[in-house]
Parts: structure tokens; sequence; C-alpha cells
């Protein structure tokens, strides 16, 4: 993947990081069958922090941040997320899903909901927020992401770009403390990746939570201020973006990262 | 490329083409006719045969159609008429079945004075229906469309009033069940006590209730019994209410049959699967003569509302199956966007999940109905006289003993235009469905 980075400036002294503990993921296991997918996950996600999750195609990103939401169920270990632990109780996956956000690689829209109606519906019906005014907070978002003209179409109207747009736009309707992103920008023609990285951006620098899996390395060194790289379900190297692209410790990540850098 | 195109290999564009008008072909009938009808010898000669045919079946039902008696007594007397015309029997319809007959072949033996009465409830039932049909009428209807079914089955049956108020009752508490014991437990057990607490309400409280309340304030019309009903009338009873009943039930099935919850899988799948393997009219003539056996003793439970009860069994077991198609062929993404954002699951079921695959699921689900409606006329197997149970009646009088063309055509007609009508409605749902989501 090209190195597509933005040619702002990013105003890092706002990206501040706080002691608070975000999530916390303790000896986490987790098994597709028989197919040992996660082996010994430990990760503590302070809030503010910006993370950015690389590794080869399979390795289980997705799986790991897919847990984080219980979009996915872990076997073994334990996940906190604001300081409730994740358990098979309906109340508290509701309660936590509520508060972070996800954004997919291909966005999930509800293609018969206009994009107004994708914004507020979890707003309405999850929070009992008025319809009214869950109508001006998405409108707000939508002037965020740049594109509060498109409010009365549908989906499949727009760009994949836009799309993507809509779909960070609609998980900030629910005001989450923590956003989850699962390659957002793998679906999107180069010329698109841009204006969804910029958002994305823009949220880092308000201070929000986030887990991306990207391979935008551009996007990594600017924003993120720790790299994880995953291998075989296990968690093989982090460290800070510069170090970790300059002085690779680990022979599979160096490969990695001549695989998707060198060419 | 060869070196000597060079030239034409570096090219760089300095005007940019104007839009141009699409070239004028050739239009109108001929063109259409020749593309469509005579595009080769063979269709030319397909063409020629099947216009020949078209044209001999016509020229045999148009003056059939054209010298029919419409005023005669009896088909004797249709006869004498044609012949007096110099015709045969065979030239011209008798008609005269139908002007003598017809209100036996709409409202079967319903009293004649109490016509109205039918007429009025399907009246009702259309105003009720209209807001489900037709979203942009305003969202208040649907309260009267909730109420109409029940006002619907007094105006039909007659009766006391408080039968059907209790009745309808049952529904109100079983949503309650669902609210509260969902609330207080577990959403299974709220599904649990919504379905078990209205049955058990049903069969021994509903009764005495509606007693009670009729010594209290009687309020009643005149009694119609079941088998006073048929004609179109009964299978349009039947049709719309096992339609109207099986599409809820046929959606729930579906669900639960993608349940994981064990026990609410299995039984839809043994409950679908029973139901389906089984031909209608073993169901139905389990539930003339089978169906009383399981209820408490003394209940006599109407034959026609038994009926209902069957046919809408058996259609919700298809519905549930079409339904079925319906949700697995949605993206496994809507679901994790709808869970992602904290809907529940009814929430997501309702606003996100059945939205999309009802949609793809009219023309199965219209397909069922229209099926379902045509089946109809296996109930005249036990004993009840649909249209064919009535012309079979009115092909027993000596009146009208050797008539059947004229009668069954008429038949044949409503059914087709009933069937036609919910498949037009079908293409235009789509339509429309179609045009919004894109
Ligand atoms: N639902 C599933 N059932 C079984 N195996 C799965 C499932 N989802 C993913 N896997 C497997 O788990 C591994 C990790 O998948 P994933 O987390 O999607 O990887 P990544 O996002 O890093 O590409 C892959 O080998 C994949 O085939
Ligand atoms: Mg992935």
């Amino acid at each position: 993947m090209s190195d597509t980075a933005t040619n702002r400036v990013i105003n890092r002294d706002a990206m501040t990081v706080s002691d608070e503990v975000a999530i916390q993921i303790t000896d986490m296991n987790k098994w597709y069958g028989t197919f040992h997918v996660l082996r010994d996950i430990n990760l503590t996600v302070n809030r503010g922090e910006r993370i950015v999750v690389c590794g080869p195609s399979g390795s289980g990103k997705s799986t790991l941040i897919r847990c984080i939401n219980r979009l996915e169920e872990h076997q073994a270990g334990s996940i906190v997320v604001d300081g409730t632990e994740l358990s098979s109780d309906l109340k508290n996956i509701d309660k936590i899903r509520s508060e972070v956000g996800m954004c997919f690689q291909h966005f999930n829209l509800f293609p018969h909901l206009t994009i107004l109606e994708n914004c507020t519906l979890a707003p309405i019906w999850v929070r009992k927020t008025p319809k009214r005014e869950a109508e001006e907070t998405a409108m707000h978002f939508l002037e965020k992401v740049k594109i509060p003209e498109q409010a009365d179409k549908y989906p499949g109207q727009l760009s994949g770009g836009q799309q993507q747009r809509v779909a960070i736009a609609r998980s900030l309707c629910m005001r989450p403390r923590i956003m989850l992103f699962d390659e957002p920008t793998s679906a999107l023609d180069p010329e698109m990746i841009k204006e969804v990285l910029d958002t994305m951006i823009e949220l880092a620098e308000e201070g929000m939570t986030m887990i991306c899996v990207t391979h935008e390395m551009g996007f990594a060194r600017q924003v993120a201020n720790r790299v994880i790289f995953m291998d075989a379900g296990q968690i093989v190297e982090q460290n800070e973006p510069e170090e970790f692209f300059n002085n690779p410790q680990s022979e599979r990540t160096k490969l990695f990262l001549s695989q998707i850098l060198g060419h | 490329m060869s070196d000597t195109h060079a030239q034409t290999v570096r090219y760089v564009r300095e005007t940019m083409l104007p839009e141009r008008e699409p070239p004028l072909a050739e239009t109108g009938v001929i063109k259409w006719m020749r593309e469509n009808l005579f595009s080769s010898w063979i269709n030319a000669i397909l063409t020629i045969v099947s216009l020949y045919i078209i044209f001999v079946v016509l020229s045999a039902i148009i003056p059939w159609l054209l010298n029919s008696v419409w005023d005669a007594e009896s088909l004797t007397e249709c006869r004498e008429i044609l012949a007096a015309q110099g015709l045969s029997s065979h030239d011209g319809a008798c008609g005269a079945v139908l002007t003598a007959r017809w209100h036996q072949l709409v409202f079967g033996y319903y009293p004649s004075e109490l016509y109205w009465r039918p007429i009025l409830a399907l009246a009702l039932f259309l105003v009720g229906i209209a807001p489900v049909l037709f979203a942009n009428l305003p969202r208040q209807m649907l309260l009267v469309s909730a109420a109409v079914p029940f006002v619907c089955f007094w105006l039909l049956w007659g009766g006391s009033v408080w039968f059907p108020v209790m009745i309808a009752l049952g529904f109100v508490l079983g949503y309650l069940a669902m609210v509260l014991v969902g609330k207080a437990l577990s959403p299974l057990a709220g599904i649990i006590a919504a379905i078990v607490l209205p049955i058990l309400y049903w069969i021994f409280l509903a009764g005495p209730l509606a007693a009670a309340m009729a010594d209290v304030i009687p309020l009643r019309i005149e009694e119609v019994q079941s088998r006073a009903f048929g004609g179109f009338m009964l299978s349009v009873v039947i049709g719309l209410s096992a339609i109207i009943l099986s599409l809820p039930l046929g959606i729930l099935l579906a669900l639960a049959r993608q349940s994981n919850l064990f026990i609410i899988k299995t039984s839809a799948v043994v409950f679908i699967e029973v139901i389906r393997g089984v031909p209608l009219i073993v169901w139905l003539f389990t539930a003339q003569l089978l169906l009383n056996y399981f209820l408490p003793r003394g209940t006599n439970f109407d034959l026609t509302l038994r009926v209902i009860i069957m046919v809408t069994l058996f259609s919700s077991a298809y519905i549930a199956e079409v339904v079925r198609g319906g949700l697995a062929a949605l993206p496994k993404g809507q679901y994790e966007g709808a869970d992602s954002l904290g809907l529940d699951y009814w929430q997501s079921m309702r606003l996100i999940i059945l939205p999309q695959a009802l949609k793809i699921s009219i023309p199965g689900i219209v397909n069922t109905f229209i099926g379902l409606f045509k089946d109809t006329t296996l109930v005249v197997f036990i004993g009840l006289f649909d249209p064919l149970g009535i012309a079979g009646a009115i092909r027993a009088s000596t009146e009208w003993n050797g008539i059947y063309w004229e009668l069954f055509v008429f038949i044949g007609l409503m059914f087709f235009i009933a069937c036609y009508s919910m498949g037009r409605y079908s293409l235009y749902l789509e339509k429309k469905l179609q045009r919004e989501h894109r």
C-alpha cells in the first residue's frame, strides 16, 4: 500500500494522552472452532491514545478489534472497556456498543434509510434522543465530515469516500468515547482515501481514543502514538511510529514493512 | 505497432467533442413488427400459426358470450330461447344462471336481509388495509386497522359484541406480557409469556368473561351460523384472514429459525417442516375432524374459524421460508452495522433487517398469498360452500342441472381478478421501494 501522507500540518499538541485507561485487554484468547485465532493478547489503551494495528492479512487484526465491541466473542481472558467488563450479559454489551463507535471496511450503511436517517437512528432508538435534537446532532457531524448537502440522499447515491465519511458521522452521532476503524480506506479508490484520512485526523486532533487497523503508513506516522504489529494471532511488536518504521526489531516486522513500503 | 504508424500513436486532442444526438433509427409499428414478430423465417411462421390459433379460440368464445341469454328461469328455458333464435345450445352462453344465482355465488346462504353486513365489513376492511398498503396515508390510521379485524368478525358472525372484544383483549394481554415479563426476566421469557398467556386466556377465560359481560350489557346483533357462509364471501374471509395472520406469524417463524436459542430454533424448524410436508387438504380434514378433540369439552369451535387457523398455519410455514431467503440474502455487514450502534435484537430486526429482507421477499410473499387464496377452494372437500361448492349446489338444482361452463368461467374470472390485482400490487410495491432506495 502506498504512503498517502496528507500534506496538512497536524496539530499533535492537542492530542494529549491521559493516564485514564480506556480499554484493558488481559490474556485474551479466541478460537474459531479449533483454530486459535488470537493468542494471549495483552493490550492497554489509555484515553486519548491513537493506536494503529497492522500486520499481514489473516493475522487476526479485525478479530481483535471486533472483540472490543463484542461483534466477536472471546473465550479466555478479559476485556474491560470504560470500566465495564465484556461478558455475555446483553445489557453490558449494548451499553458498550453504544459507547464504542465502529467503522467497517465496507461502510455497512443502511441502504434503505437516507443519510440523515442512518445518522439519527441509533441516537433516537438507543439513546432515546428526541428526533429534532438527533437531527441537529446529525447535521452537525455531517458538516464536520463535509457532506451536509447529501443528508437526504440514500447511501447508494454516494461515492465510496462519501459513504465512509457518513459511516464515521453515524458513529459520532452516538458521541462515542472510543472509535474503532477496521481498514476504513482499503475498499476505496486512491483519490478518496485522503478525504477519509483527513476526517480521521481531525478526530484524532480532538482527542478521540482510536484504534485503527490500517496499512496507511503515512497516517500511522502522522497520527498514531503507538503502532502494533500482529502476526499469526499475536502481538509481535509495538512501538512509537518513528521507531517502529525506522528501527523494527522483529524479523517478521522487517519483512512485513519491506513488503508494504519497499517495492 | 510498426514505425509507419508512429504519428498516429502520438496524439493530443485539441478540441473536446460536443455531445451529439443518437442516430435517428427507423421507428414505429413496422420496425417493431419486424423486430419482434418477423425477425426470421421461423419466427414469421410461428407468428402466423399463433395468430391462427388465437383467431380460432376467440371466434369460438366471443359469439358464445355475445349470444348469451341473460334472462331465463332455467337451463331448459335458456335453450329454448337460443333455439328460437336458430342457435344450438353450444352457440350461446346461458348467463342467466349468473343473474339468477349471483347472490349465492357471492354470499352463499348468508341471510339476504343481512347482506349489508359483509358488504360493510369489506368496506371497513378496505379502509383498514389502506394505510398498511400505501405508506403515504397518515400513520394514525393504523389504529383503525388494528380494530378492523374484530369489528369485521363481529359484523360477519354477529352475536354478542363481547366475544370479539374479549378475543382482542387477548392480544393486548400478549403484548403486555411480552413487554413486562421481557423487562422483568428475559426477552425469551417475554416471548414465551406472550404466546402462552393469551392462549390460556382464550381457552379458559375469554368465553366466561364474554358471557358475564353480555349479561351485564347485552349488546348483540343477529347471529349467523358459519354454515351459512359461502361463495366468494367465504373465500375472501378465509383468504384475507389467513393472509393477514400468516404474514406476522411467518416472519416470527423465520426469525425463530435463525435464532441461536436451541429450543426456539428447533421448534420453528419442526413446525415449518411438518406443516409444509403434509398436503393442505390433510390439514383441512384435521381441522374438520380432529381439532375438536384437543379443545376443552363443550367448546363448539366454529368450523370456518378452524379452517382459517389451519390455512394460516399452512401458509405461515411457506412465508417463513420465503422470508428466511430474504434474511439470508442480506450481507452480514447489515447485522454488524446495527449491532455496532448498540441497537438491541428487536430494534435491529424491525428497523434494519426486516425492512430490507421483506423488500427482497415481496415477490415470494405475494406468490404465496396468491397460492393461498386459490387454495381456499379446497374447503369444498370438507363440506364448506366455497364458490365451487355453490356451483355444485346450483348444478344439482332442477332448474340448472347440466350447466357448467358459465359458472366455472365466472368463478375463474373472479379468482383471476383477485390474484392479478395482488400481482400488480406486488409490482407496484417493488418499483416504489426500488425508487426509494436507490
Ligand atoms: N467467522 C470466522 N470463522 C472462522 N474463521 C475465521 C472467521 N473470521 C475470520 N476467520 C479466520 O481468522 C483469521 C483472522 O481473520 P481476521 O481477523 O479477519 O484477519 P485480518 O483482519 O488480520 O486479515 C483468518 O485466518 C480468517 O480466515
Ligand atoms: Mg481484516
